[in-house]
């Protein structure tokens, strides 16, 4: 068995585990167990992936297999990773592991839950590791359908209206984004051989430069869309406020960066010219989502709404990174993906265990947590000021490799732009201190005067995503090297 | 000589912080005191040795003080001239600050020990402090301007802390929230001024940044943006990150209000340390100042310093809290470290106000702090911020007593107290450069001593007034810092700074002017008789005064009303004019978008479904009309 496709077998097993399971209280243990598993596995993979390059191994991909399951179409389960998709592994597993923690005292239904996370989880992990076009298009729509489930079930609020649009929202971009994959396809192959989904097979060809201006805005929007892209970010703020805390911790933490990540993938790595011609345009776009999820967080009354609309802030700037075409900003965007990552999980995670225990998410109805529930307040408190960018903390490193990236490019467009962007850091501060100083600030309100303080496995999960928050923001160049040596092959083409 | 011992100067505060902060809730009062006390002694002895050792044994090769890179490393690659770099950067500007940051930090964190006794969050309050002394010690230490960035955020952020400090009290969180902001909004444009200079210096390096030659490609090969090298815009950009630490007007706003935190807090952070981080990055800059397209950015800092100066004066001549009185005298002492850069010039005796600038630095540090931790002892034994109620305490606060009066003198200019000796540098040097800049520093001078002497006057002699409990002096932690600082105060004028601290890094010798020097002691002296005046005895003279200004009096006396408009342009224009409707815009128009297409497609199917109805008598008729309309256009078509 290779070391890749365990990532998608482990998921399988632990879900068998679970169906065998016939008392409650052990399905966490198990879900948790095959999380574990998953976690020390990714850690392992940086590690091999690490030695192999050592060893001078410098192929784009390493670690690769090639099997193929449907010959008429000649569609391959082709995996193989390099730098940017171990980390993104990494990432996903340390989000679900600490996901479970959060959810530890989910009693209902719990089988079922774990069951569609870990299903999510695995399409996400099988995204992660497919070159072939088709089989990462299986595996998106495998991380996307349980969460329909998992909105309209476990959720709160309108949680099936929510649900119903986040779905109909995200497989509308599946369809575009299926356009795109198809025109790559037929186009595969320009001197009548065998047409292919493999993106190196189709890194090869000359693709023409009509093909790429029309193809490259669908696989861009339709990645876009689950990217937070703006104006198809309406889904996620609905979505993540109904959802139930570990979906909105790996919703995202995990599943929004398949959209930058596709983007480079398939959209710019594939189609260098359609880049080119489209960049400023959806430059144009991500910089409105920059500013506008700002600001609209401002006047936000939610916390989880808040939140969201941060996301679509910091989300637009991983596709401005992107956009920027550049090695550093690249990295910054890669970074900001990774860290935002993280922040986002943990905050929703502190949205989760504050409403636990308050029972409300409305700023206005909360007052002096801090003296009621200190180490929770403390925990908010650093996931506000991570977000914020505070140095030390991984916000900090994204976002400055990305705005120092952005202004190398020497027209006027882009240093608008980069000083637009930067100047969004500033309205972050505005939005996360006013939450701060209303809902854990103040003076202490009488009802919640008996609030239980913060659980083993509260703590647990929130001081995992911590860590690595402050992991890579304290040790940016460790990270930066792993990324900027996988971006070389994808810059080269632009 | 080891430096590499150097490397615990911000790494101690740096543990106490992590060990203070991680257990907070198992360490108590007092052990967090004596661990961050503990620390900070450590620290300000292994400072003091290097700092002393460097300016006396080892820092001086040939005549010049050399640039001494402890230590480096890279923390972000970008490129591979332009990364940044963590290290310490040895000379005499970090020498200088090595010397005042520990100490003031450590004279705090002593007399916390008393003043924050019983208080709630005593380990809190100490993981903070050492969390600052940490951010300022790294920020002083910098080899990088990015470095310099990274910890600036850090001190934004421990300074915040510490004004919410008292988090439970709404003024407090909103101080703390204000502060947060407005630097932060400095700091965008320190941000783009770090970004022009990555594209256009193509380095975050000091060594290079500072290397005269390094200055003069930049000028030779500068692109213009609105009439200007865009380096100036990039050193006007950073020097406005630097006036907003610094409280430069109209960035000065969150200065006042900061005084909401404990007193310690304000006398190391918003007196005597961070605030002067704005002079020490200018300074840090200095060649780039005054060499890039013959120093216009550096006329700005001149400017902006005179003013604010002035500024704060008048306004500090109006304020009954004690605090705030010596929040605005702070600002206008900034200022004037401000404009004797602004008209400093390099090399030698031409490099004076930069000298100046630095010396005053530091015996601003001293007597500010002293006035702070001073006042912090009042509050402690009257329980009250305003000097109306306060009068006649010489007799029950003798330390305290003198303690200030040490300080008021030394920041009044009276020789032979410390400020005489910087302030008159100061002077000496605008007089030399630019007349309407030494003036307005002339008459500040003045103003300085009155109020301050207004100050001293209204609490220690004025009339005893009833008081509820019977005020006493402070406990001994408390008063020997302020002996120690008013030693400090009282002394340190002697240094003979330019021996140290030069633009050219050269030791150079300055005489004092006698008759400059004898004209701002004779407006100090004026200053302080007009105090005497008004304030050593309880009369009306000054409610007359005031009311015989009226309009300038109202205005002077509510800070020329800028909050009021910060406020309106936030509240009023951004909050209401510019987020609500983006808030509204993105839930009806872009999502009422999305919305509309899923209900027309609902509507759609609503009103057609009524086709497959699975009565198979409407099949029947929709399958023979269909049949019908076909064969007649077949008919139709065929016929024609």
């Amino acid at each position: 068995m290779d070391i890749l496709t365990l990532f998608v077998i482990v998921p399988v097993i632990t879900i068998v585990a679970l169906m065998a399971v016939r008392n409650k209280s052990y399905f966490r243990v198990v879900a948790l167990a095959g999380f574990i598993v998953q976690t020390l596995m990714s850690f392992n993979l940086i590690y091999q992936y690490l030695q192999e390059r050592a060893s001078g191994n410098n192929d784009i991909f390493v670690f690769t297999k090639d099997v193929i399951w449907f010959a008429p179409l000649n569609i391959h389960y082709a995996i193989g990773v390099d730098g940017i998709s171990v980390l993104m592994i990494m990432l996903t597993s340390v989000i679900v592991l600490a996901g479970i923690f959060i959810s530890w005292q989910v009693d209902d239904l719990p089988k079922e839950f774990f069951i569609s996370l870990i299903v999510l989880s695995s399409g996400v992990f099988g995204f992660f590791i497919s070159y072939d076009l088709f089989t990462m298009f299986v595996f998106y729509e495998i991380a996307v359908i349980p969460m329909y489930l998992l909105i309209g079930i476990w959720g709160s609020g309108p949680r099936e209206y929510a649900a119903m649009k986040l779905t109909l929202m995200l497989m509308g971009a599946s369809a575009i984004l299926l356009i795109g994959i198809l025109g790559l396809y037929f186009y595969s192959a320009p001197d009548g051989g065998q047409l292919t989904f493999n993106i190196f097979e189709i890194a090869k060809v000359n693709l023409p430069v009509s093909m790429q201006r029309l193809f490259f805005p669908f696989v861009f929007v339709g990645f876009g869309v689950i990217g937070a892209l703006f104006p198809f970010h309406t889904w996620s703020p609905d979505g993540h406020a109904s959802a139930p805390t570990a979906v909105s911790m790996l919703h995202a933490g995990v599943l929004m960066k398949l959209g930058g990540y596709g983007i480079f993938r398939i959209a710019m790595f594939l189609m260098p010219e359609g880049t080119h011609f489209w960049a400023d345009f959806f430059l144009v776009l991500a910089i409105i989502g920059v500013v506008y999820g700002a600001l609209a967080a401002i006047k936000q009354t939610d916390l989880k709404y808040i939140n969201a609309y941060s996301s679509v802030s910091h989300l637009g700037l991983v596709l401005l990174g992107l956009l920027m075409i550049n090695n550093i900003a690249w990295k910054g965007a890669m970074i900001q993906s990774l860290s935002h990552g993280f922040i986002t999980a943990m905050f929703f995670a502190m949205i989760g265990i504050i409403y636990g225990r308050t029972h409300t998410r409305i700023v206005s109805k909360m007052s002096g947590l801090l003296v009621i529930i200190p180490v929770i307040g403390v925990l908010y408190v650093l996931a506000g000021l991570a977000n914020l960018g505070l140095p030390g903390f991984s916000g900090f490193v994204a976002e400055m490799n990305i705005f120092v990236g952005a202004f190398q490019h020497s027209d006027t467009f882009h240093r608008v732009i980069t000083i637009l962007a930067a100047s969004s850091i500033v309205v972050t501060a505005v939005y996360i201190l006013r939450l701060v100083g209303k809902i854990l600030m103040g003076p202490p309100m009488e009802e919640y005067a008996n609030l239980p303080g913060i659980t083993w496995y509260e703590k647990t999960g929130t001081f995992i995503l911590l860590f690595f928050i402050t992991l890579i923001g304290t040790m940016p160049l460790w990270f930066g090297k792993i990324l900027s040596d996988s971006i070389i092959p994808f810059i080269e083409r632009l | 000589m080891n430096l590499n011992l150097m490397i615990l100067i911000p790494l101690i505060p740096l543990a106490v912080f992590l060990l203070l902060g991680i257990f907070f809730r198992r360490i108590k009062e007092p052990v967090s005191g004596y661990i961050g006390v503990a620390g900070l002694t450590i620290v300000s002895l292994i400072s003091f040795y290097i700092a002393i050792s460097y300016f006396l044994d080892f820092g001086l090769v040939n005549g010049e003080y050399q640039k001494i890179i402890v230590f480096r490393s890279t923390w972000i690659h970008f490129t591979d001239n332009l990364k940044i770099e963590m290290g310490i950067l040895l000379d005499p500007l970090s020498a200088v600050m090595l010397i005042v940051v520990p100490l003031i930090s450590w004279m705090v964190h002593i007399y916390s020990l008393g003043y924050m006794k019983g208080e709630g969050g005593f380990t809190r309050f100490y993981a903070f402090l050492s969390l600052f002394t940490f951010s300022m010690l790294g920020l002083v230490l910098s080899v990088n301007i990015f470095q310099i960035y990274i910890f600036w955020e850090l001190v934004g952020v421990s300074s915040y802390s510490l004004i919410g400090f008292y988090y439970k009290k709404k003024s407090a969180v909103l101080a703390a929230k204000k502060a947060f902001i407005v630097t932060r909004f400095a700091d965008l444009g320190f941000l783009i001024g770090l970004l022009i200079l990555s594209y256009f210096a193509g380095t975050f390096d000091f060594l290079t940044l500072t290397n005269l030659d390094f200055i003069q490609t930049l000028n030779g090969q500068a692109v213009t943006f609105m009439g200007l090298s865009v380096i100036t815009w990039a050193l006007i950009l950073i020097f406005m990150g630097g006036a907003g630490k610094s409280a430069m007007f109209p960035l000065h706003i969150w200065l006042p209000d900061a005084m909401e935190g404990p007193t310690p807090v304000s006398a190391l952070i918003h007196a005597a340390t961070m605030v002067v981080a704005g002079v020490f990055l200018v300074a840090r800059l200095f060649p780039m100042f005054y060499f890039i397209e013959d120093g216009i950015a550096l006329e700005v800092v001149a400017y902006v310093g005179a003013f604010t100066t002035l500024f704060a004066a008048v306004i500090a001549l109006t304020q009954y809290d004690i605090k705030r009185v010596l929040a605005f005298s702070t600002m206008s002492q900034i200022g004037y470290m401000m404009l004797a850069l602004g008209v400093s010039g390099y090399g030698e005796h031409e490099g004076l106000g930069y000298m100046a600038s630095m010396f005053h630095l530091f015996t601003h540090a001293m007597f500010k702090a002293l006035l702070f931790l001073g006042a912090g002892a009042i509050i402690h034994a009257v329980h009250s911020n305003f000097m109306q109620d306060m009068g006649g305490l010489r007799k029950h606060l003798p330390v305290t007593h003198i303690t200030f009066l040490v300080a008021a003198l030394a920041i009044s200019g009276i020789p032979p107290f410390a400020g005489f000796f910087s302030k008159d540098e100061i002077l000496a040097a605008a007089f030399e450069h630019n007349k309407l800049i030494w003036f307005t520093g002339f008459i500040v001078a003045g103003m300085t001593a009155f109020y301050m002497f207004r100050l001293y006057f209204r609490i220690f002699w004025w009339n005893d007034p009833e008081y509820k409990h019977k005020p006493h002096e402070a406990p001994k932690t408390m008063t020997v810092p302020l002996m120690i600082l008013a030693f400090m105060a009282a002394f340190s004028g002697f240094i003979p700074f330019s021996d140290f601290v030069s633009t050219d890094y050269s030791p150079f010798h300055t005489h004092i002017e006698w008759g400059l020097a004898g004209a701002s002691v004779g407006i100090g002296v004026l200053g302080i008789l007009l105090a005497v005046l008004f304030y050593k005895k309880e009369n009306d003279l000054s409610d007359r005064f005031a009311r015989a200004f009226g309009i300038f009096y109202k205005w002077t006396f509510n800070k020329f009303y800028i909050d009021e408009l910060y406020f309106f342009i936030t509240k009023k224009i951004i909050f209401k004019n510019i987020s609500a409707p983006f808030a509204w815009f993105d839930r009806h128009i872009v999502d009422g978008t999305m919305n509309g297409i899923g209900n027309s497609t609902v509507w759609i199917s609503e009103k057609i479904k009524g086709l497959q109805s699975g009565r198979v008598q409407d099949y029947a008729m929709y399958f023979v009309s269909g049949a019908t309309v076909i064969s007649m256009i077949l008919w139709f078509l065929l016929n024609n």
